[in-house]
């Protein structure tokens, strides 16, 4: 959340509106030139199964005069090394509604091979033994600005927000992020999250693309780029966009401001698709026709209408969300997530209905008037009604607890007479949040053939005692609390603690 | 002082129907037996296990093993939950904000540059705000309302109030006012002073040496014969209990060597100081500790957010603690205040004792704050600040299931409990805008 807390002088958090305008959901779609040849290699897909990152079949994809770029923005991630291994005696969270009690989760080629009460380890497997841990999949941040917003947080790291113009679609988020950002360390290490979406800020209508990583810091962000994952669209509702325009002078100042400049875009992006579709068709029908102009703007909102880059929308009150359910109405396409959604509950039977993830935080209340309705029971309201609750951060402090908040919102629902449970609790965590961001056939849950993206809990990760003891990503160990040689150090990092006050006192 | 009058006949939920939005009106004090739980005293008494806390005309008559009940008590039976302190925040905003972005409506700090020290948050203090009643039903009892710094280096006047309401009298609330002077050096001292921390220092100096030629040429300089000072009147004598020594410096700070610069300054002035943040505090914990100033810390401030924060760590607490530094725990928030103890339980994960943890939020804050003979500890003559905990309180899915301010019981309820209720059932007949507690 750029816009929201930042530690003060006293060194607590304090909420800087002034300077930061929040930050939210990201961009999607999947421009054809990146997201086809990722799917591809991926390998993740079943046959004939229509990833909703596949490329895209309108301007974004298949455009011949695209295809000279087509390898350029593409993921290059490669798992680290990995031997099979097989976690024994652990209480295990399958994020498919099981809970295996002294249960076994084996991993082999950087997949989930089995998970059960008792499976064999194959020859050559390291057998971690799991007595009193807990094993979930690997927690998963739908909204992060890591690497965007990094630390430390000075102006030149300030990348998140493109506030320069109401609609930003044409700004991709992978372009801002800077891998060597000590936070993604962090994440890993204390919050064991394995996965995040990256997001443009929240100052403007739209944003910009999202883009979804693991959590390996390497020397360029393709190196983390989530093969196969969708790209996002930032979009924003509310206070956000009509302060920061308003407040030049400029269009929107208003909600109804706000309204308009997302729909006047969607016709646009509208013609552009229509204008591109009937290129392709003279073109095939062997007629003569140029092609339009390549636009990168409505290059990204043609992805959304054509189903191939997700909608992430910041929008905190019930009635804008609403609204914005009739504006992709109007226009055909489909939000897949409203973040921070602190109005969800009001709404969640709608959102349920329209199968809208509401990605929020756990107790976030009153920083700003559109902030004022939140409660702590908003995700066991939420769930009550059926909908897809995902518990996310926008926060480089929260990615790092998202289990504590997952606990206080599951608290907060068996307060009220309900009976969540752990298992219910940790697909708020991962395999919805999977969902929220395009990602959930490859992770988010313990299921052979999935990505082996796991985290070993020193207990009950929904206690706040709890911390990760082993973190896999793709079936590599990828952090160890024993081991300093599996543990991450970013660039930046390197010489700024003298290591003999390390060990002080 | 509030009225220690009980209304036995009135039923507290009869109160808690009549409450308002941010409804402060508690149940009178009447006398209190909480039997059979595992009881932290925070005081000499140790943990009590199937305990027994009394309470009395807003105090504790007696806390044990095995106490005699009075002829007349309401007993609470509490068989297999947990009692302790009620929680204090150390460094909040509660009462002089509702909104933070909304400007109208938060007071905690000033953009007037001609008030500095002389700012004096009691004057702003909302004992009906709404953030009350969602703090304080998650234990949290008394906090210190806090300035933040605006244009100046100097904040002002911080003051410690509880979360009991407005009492029958005005200011009932301030449990002691002014309790601190409040001033900020490293990085934002620096961008309030020039951009430089040479300036920020120069300038604490500065007003420090005007405050005290102020003591010893008041008269002169009232009848206008002494050299000009840099702060106003109203501010010179607002400093004057801090150069004496006798009113609490809070200085937020972070990076180690900022903490040493102002170590100096205090023993330069003879300062009551207080530290607050603190990031890389665990690099000089033992000057920390031999100059015996206590810290304030948020325990989950780990991130290298700022080049005076490159030394954050989660471990910082435990760190502290272990040199002999005396810390407290302070949230800088004031909507979640409340998760102070998810705070401490994190410290705890991260290497500090239990108990130390939870006397940052209780026994030692009182000792810092110089409240310790009303507060802190569950010993008998104190003021009854208790909270009933459906399991350990420093876990994030504990909940209390009663809180007592000042011996008063305080409704469960709050604005967002309400909302949560408006809505929990989506089906009903009417529309929400007809459902009312």
């Amino acid at each position: 959340m750029t816009e929201t807390l930042r530690r003060t002088a006293f060194g607590a958090l304090a909420l800087l509106l002034a300077f930061t305008p929040l930050a939210c959901a990201s961009s999607s779609a999947v421009s054809p030139q990146a997201a086809a040849p990722e799917a591809a290699r991926s390998g993740e897909m079943k046959k004939g199964e229509k990833p909703s990152q596949a490329p895209a079949t309108g301007p974004a994809s298949g455009v011949e005069s695209r295809r000279a770029g087509e390898s350029a923005y593409t993921s290059t991630y490669q798992p680290l090394p990995s031997q099979p291994v097989l976690i024994t005696n652990a209480t295990v969270l399958t994020a498919a509604g099981e809970r295996i009690e002294r249960g076994s989760v084996l991993m082999q080629g950087g997949k989930i091979a089995a998970v059960g009460q008792s499976v064999a380890a194959p020859a050559g497997a390291a057998v971690v033994d799991g007595s009193g841990k807990w094993v979930t999949p690997g927690i998963i941040d739908a909204h992060s600005h890591l690497g965007v917003y990094a630390s430390p947080g000075v102006e030149a790291t300030a990348d998140g927000n493109e506030a320069t113009d109401p609609d930003t679609a044409q700004v991709w988020a992978e372009h801002s992020v800077w891998p060597q950002d000590p936070q993604f360390p962090l994440a890993l290490a204390t919050g064991g999250v394995t996965t995040m979406q990256i997001l443009p800020g929240s100052a403007n209508l739209f944003g910009g693309r999202s883009v979804t990583v693991k959590n390996l810091p390497g020397r360029g962000v393709y190196e983390m780029k989530f093969p196969g994952a969708p790209y996002g669209l930032k979009m924003a509702c509310g206070e956000n966009p009509k302060r920061v325009y308003g407040g030049k002078g400029r269009a929107p100042s208003t909600r109804m401001g706000n309204v308009a400049g997302y729909r006047d875009a969607w016709i646009k992006a509208s013609k552009y698709r229509s204008d591109w579709a009937e290129y392709e068709r003279k073109r095939q029908a062997g007629e003569d026709a140029d092609p339009p102009d390549r636009d990168l703007q409505l290059e990204t909102l043609a992805g959304v209408l054509s189903g191939d880059i997700l909608v992430q929308n910041h929008c905190y009150r019930a009635d804008e969300m609403l609204t914005m359910i009739d504006i992709a109405k109007e226009f055909g396409y489909k939000v897949t997530a409203f973040h921070h959604a602190i109005e969800a509950y009001k709404i969640a039977d709608v959102l349920a209905a329209n199968g809208i993830c509401a990605d929020i935080w756990a107790d976030w209340w009153g920083f700003k008037m559109e902030a004022l309705d939140g409660i702590r029971e908003n995700a066991a309201l939420l769930q009550k009604a059926g909908a897809c609750v995902v518990i996310h951060s926008d926060s480089a402090e929260g990615t790092q607890r998202l289990n504590q908040e997952a606990a206080k919102s599951m608290a907060a629902g068996n307060r009220m007479g309900m009976n969540l449970r752990e298992e219910d609790a940790i697909r708020w965590l991962t395999i919805n949040p999977a969902k929220s961001i395009g990602v959930d056939k490859q992770t988010g849950s313990l299921e052979p053939g999935k990505m082996a993206d796991v985290v070993v809990w020193s207990g009950n990760p929904f206690s706040v005692y709890s911390r990760p003891d082993k973190v896999y990503i793709d079936g590599a160990l990828a952090y160890d609390r024993n081991d300093p040689s599996r543990q991450l150090k970013t660039d930046f990092e390197l010489g700024i603690r003298d290591s003999r006050e390390e060990v002080q006192p | 002082m509030r009225s220690r009058m009980a209304f036995p006949f009135m039923k507290t939920a009869t109160l808690i129907a009549g409450l308002a939005l941010a409804g402060a009106t508690a149940a009178r004090s009447e006398t209190v037996a909480i039997t059979g739980a595992t009881i932290h005293t925070m005081g000499p008494q140790g943990t009590i296990q199937n305990g027994t806390v009394v309470i009395e005309n807003g105090k504790i008559r007696a806390v044990g093993a095995s106490v005699p009940l009075p002829a007349s008590v309401r007993r609470i039976d509490a068989h297999g939950q947990v009692v302790t302190p009620g929680l204090f925040d150390s460094y909040s905003q509660i009462g002089l904000v509702e909104v933070n972005a909304v400007d109208e409506s938060e007071d905690a700090h000033s953009q007037d540059d001609r008030i500095t020290a002389a700012f004096d948050v009691a004057d702003a203090i909302n004992p009906r705000s709404i953030l009350i009643p969602v703090n304080r039903v998650e234990g949290l009892t008394r906090v210190v309302a806090a300035p933040n710094p605006g244009k100046s280096l100097i904040a002002g006047q911080g003051a410690i109030i509880d979360l009991g309401g407005p009492g029958d009298h005005p200011g009932d609330y301030l449990v002691r006012s002014p309790a601190a002077m409040f001033a900020v050096l490293g990085e934002a001292g620096a961008g309030l002073s020039g951009g430089a921390r040479e300036n920020s220092l120069l300038r604490l100096r500065e007003a420090f040496q005007d405050t005290l030629d102020y003591i010893a040429n008041r008269k002169a300089f009232e009848q206008g014969d002494r050299r000009p000072y840099t702060l106003s009147r109203l501010d010179l004598q607002a400093l004057i209990p801090v150069v004496k020594g006798e009113l609490p410096l809070v200085v937020g700070v972070n990076r180690a060597s900022d903490i040493e610069s102002t170590l100096r300054l205090a023993k330069e002035f003879h300062l009551k100081l207080i530290l607050a943040g603190a990031a890389e505090g665990w690099m000089v914990a033992r000057q920390i500790a031999e100059a015996k100033v206590p810290v304030l810390l948020n325990p989950l401030n780990n991130l290298p957010g700022s080049f005076e924060s490159l030394g954050a760590t989660l471990e910082n607490p435990a760190r502290l603690y272990k040199a002999g530094v005396t810390i407290a725990f302070m949230s800088g928030d004031a909507h979640n205040s409340r998760n102070i103890r998810q705070e401490a339980g994190n410290a705890v994960a991260y290497g500090l004792p239990w108990d130390a943890a939870l006397a940052a939020m209780t026994a030692v804050p009182a000792r810092i704050w110089g409240i310790a003979a009303r507060y802190g500890t569950l010993e008998p003559g104190k003021d009854a600040d208790v909270v009933i905990w459906d399991g350990d309180p420093l876990e994030i899915t504990s909940f209390p299931t009663a809180v007592f301010i000042r011996g008063r019981r305080m409704p469960m309820t709050s604005r967002q409990l309400e909302l949560r209720d408006r809505y929990k059932d989506l089906k009903a007949p009417l529309p929400p805008v007809y459902r009312k507690p």
